[in-house]
């Protein structure tokens, strides 16, 4: 995990908009780098330009400025068809008029190896992903999971340097697509191909990447492993968008030292580790916390609360039963918190009920201030 | 007590049953406008099809008056007996000769427009120039133009050539195969063009990306991938120009000259002698041969979509 695979400087990519004179930025000048063997996913919601970056590194697009360098080469000019990457497209595109077999060794033709051995070639990547048994049959004659397969042998026979991959699991169903999650990312660390995953589905990323980065309106907000992401969200988008977050607003009162203590609109006040951007005093601010983070508790039969840990007190709203866990809402001043809690034993799941007080509690460091 | 004086809910009730009664009398207008045009519409466009038909299995040979099923006609023209009644007749070798030139024109015409017509429309959908949608309107012009315009202004553009040739060898060709030819791959280029044009536009892009994608550069992603999905709409785009090169009358009578009369051409000149039988024959057999190379291009064409989406 060291050589950069893929570095891309500043991309800007703008497109002419509907309207007359105007240019839409689909990608708005994002840098990062990918390195030798990594797992690395974009993820974003619908239109933030990640199939248009994905286009940029496999040379389907131009960028408008910026600098896209893959194995160290300058990629600027330099046509898809000579580039070292492969791609698997969102919607597969195999070529209706051939077979499975003449599909898989098309690359590999193309590079002008012997016949036979493309033909070998080609074989052993169906059987690595499974499918040895429909060379000859025509695309059309698969099964969506089929197909994936197909385009993803396609692209692997040709052992590239980076493989694209534009949403590969989109088209599948849910369980089709756990499965392939997990095959491809066996696949992947076997190869030690790197691979680079758009996806929009944040259990995709957090599951298969070994680093993601979060992207939204064109540019990258956040770039970390999974547990990164996920634990110390730079923003309340990533936040949000990265598995579920209560956000409740606050006002610093006071600092002491890396901490702070902060008031919640119910003017209880909660001690929590202040981002290393600096916050100035009386600003608006965001705490972050996981409904899985938060403990419920009783009102009056609650234990002590342990060192390290904040309390809030609320009133519970719904309670939904959904058999592996609980989940509450609870109002704290103006805001609905969602708890989530398991159902380790089946004592626990009725041991709060509606309109019930509660205390909320939560480890200190599993909050999160968050700048407005 | 009854009131003479209507109630307001007597008027409104009223109302809705006078409108009521206008919407039914509209519907009726509107049925017999639906039912009776349209029925006089196919008469027209297919009686007198259906009384050429029927009237080549005519026993006798009068036109005006059934006498019988018969399949004579058919078999003077099969025979090659066509005017005399005894075999190899001259007329005969006359219809055989101008089938021959019918369909050896079409089939020149028609490869070439097939090479002309996919280049227009590649060039059409993919180049970047300027003028493109009026480039594209102007291949419309086949469908626009008059055939007699174009019979003409071929006729005179051959003139003026042959008139300049004349000027600088000192020699004068003359209107024959290679001017038919010209006329007609100029309106089959057309054909051919809109048939491939529309496979283009329905072709998804992302296969030549795809094809690039894996390696191929722009000569082998066409011959490898684009070609063979283009491959029915112009196979499509073919027939229809070789039905369109084998059924002209108008632009060929222009351009024909000694010895290159077309089967519509002698088809025409056996109507100035008189109306026989056997043209009803020879007209089906031409109806029947155009409707399968038509049928066969929608068939390419329709199958074309399914497969390039
Ligand atoms: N060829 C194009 N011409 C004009 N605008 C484009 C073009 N391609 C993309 N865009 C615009 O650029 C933006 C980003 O598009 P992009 O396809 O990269 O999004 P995405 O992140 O892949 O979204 P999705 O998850 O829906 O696939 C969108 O607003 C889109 O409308
Ligand atoms: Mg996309």
């Amino acid at each position: 995990m060291s050589d950069v695979k893929v570095r891309l400087v500043n991309v800007v990519k703008e497109f002419p908009s509907q309207e007359k004179s105007g240019q839409t930025r689909a990608v708005d000048g994002i840098s990062f780098d990918i390195y030798d063997g990594e797992f690395f996913a974009m993820l974003g919601p619908s239109g933030c330009g990640k199939t248009t970056t994905l286009r940029m590194i496999a040379g389907f697009e131009q960028p408008t400025s910026g600098e896209i360098i893959l194995d160290g080469v300058p990629m600027q000019g330099v046509p898809a068809f000579q580039r070292p990457v492969n791609t698997v497209f969102q919607d597969y595109v195999l070529f209706p008029h051939m077979t499975v077999l003449q599909n898989v060794m098309f690359g590999l033709q193309m590079a002008k190896v012997p016949q036979a051995e493309a033909r070998r070639r080609a074989q052993d990547a169906l059987d690595l992903v499974r499918l040895p048994k429909v060379a000859e049959r025509k695309p059309r004659e698969l099964s969506g999971g089929q197909q994936q397969r197909v385009a993803l042998a396609r692209a692997l026979v040709n052992r590239p340097s980076v493989l694209l991959l534009d949403e590969p699991l989109g088209a599948l169903d849910l369980k089709l697509r756990r499965e392939m999650q997990v095959e491809l990312k066996a696949m992947q660390t076997e190869l030690g191909i790197t691979f680079v995953y758009v996806t929009h589905d944040q259990e995709e990323a957090l599951t298969m990447a070994d680093r993601i980065a979060v992207m939204a309106g064109g540019h990258v907000l956040q770039i970390g492993t999974p547990s990164a992401i996920y634990e110390t969200p730079n923003s309340r988008f990533v936040a949000d968008f990265i598995g579920e977050t209560n956000f409740l607003e606050a006002q610093l009162v006071r600092r002491q030292g890396a901490e702070g203590i902060v008031a919640l609109d119910d003017d209880t006040q909660v001690r929590v580790a202040l981002p290393e951007r600096g916050i100035s005093d009386d600003q608006l601010v965001t705490l972050a916390i996981r409904p899985e983070r938060l403990v419920i508790q009783p009102y009056n039969s609650a234990p002590p609360l342990p060192d390290g840990w904040e309390e809030v007190v609320g009133h519970v709203g719904q309670v939904q039963y959904i058999g592996t866990d609980m989940r509450y809402y609870v109002r704290i001043g103006g805001h609905h918190v969602r708890v989530r809690a398991q159902n380790a034993t089946a004592a626990t799941a009725h041991l709060i009920r509606e309109r019930e007080v509660v205390r909320l509690r939560w480890q200190r460091d599993n909050a999160r201030l968050l700048i407005q | 007590m009854v009131s003479q004086i209507a109630t307001p809910l007597e008027v409104r009730q009223q109302q809705i049953v006078d409108r009521a009664r206008r919407t039914r009398q509209l519907h009726r207008v509107g049925k017999v406008g639906l039912i009776v045009a349209p029925l006089a519409g196919y008469f027209f466009l297919w009686a007198p099809i259906v009384l050429l038909v029927a009237f080549s299995f005519n026993a006798s040979s009068s036109l005006a008056t059934w006498s019988g099923f018969s399949f004579q006609w058919y078999q003077t023209i099969f025979d090659g007996a066509i005017g005399s009644g005894s075999p190899n007749s001259f007329s005969s070798r006359l219809m055989l000769n101008a089938l021959g030139n019918s369909v050896l024109v079409a089939l020149i015409a028609t490869l070439i427009s097939c090479v002309i017509g996919t280049l227009v429309a590649l060039s059409l959908a993919r180049g970047r120039y300027p003028g493109k949608r009026l480039l594209s309107g102007l291949l419309y012009a086949p469908i626009i133009i008059p055939d007699v315009t174009q019979g003409v202004s071929l006729a005179l553009f051959f003139k003026v050539v042959f008139d300049f040739i004349h000027m600088v060898s000192g020699e004068r060709p003359v209107t024959g195969f290679t001017t038919i030819i010209i006329g007609h791959v100029a309106f089959n280029i057309s054909y051919v063009a809109i048939v491939v044009g529309a496979r283009l536009a329905d072709m998804n892009p992302r296969y030549e990306e795809a094809a690039a994608d894996l390696g191929a550069g722009p000569w082998q992603a066409f011959r490898r991938v684009t070609l063979p999905l283009l491959m029915p709409g112009i196979i499509a785009g073919g027939l229809l120009a070789f039905t369109m090169s084998l059924d002209d009358f108008v632009i060929t009578f222009f351009l024909s000259g000694v010895g290159t009369t077309t089967l519509p051409l002698y088809v025409y000149s056996l109507l100035k002698v008189s109306v026989t039988p056997e043209i009803n024959a020879i007209s089906t057999v031409m109806l029947i041969a155009s409707t399968a190379f038509v049928g066969a291009s929608l068939w390419f064409q329709g199958n074309a979509t399914k497969t390039a989406a």
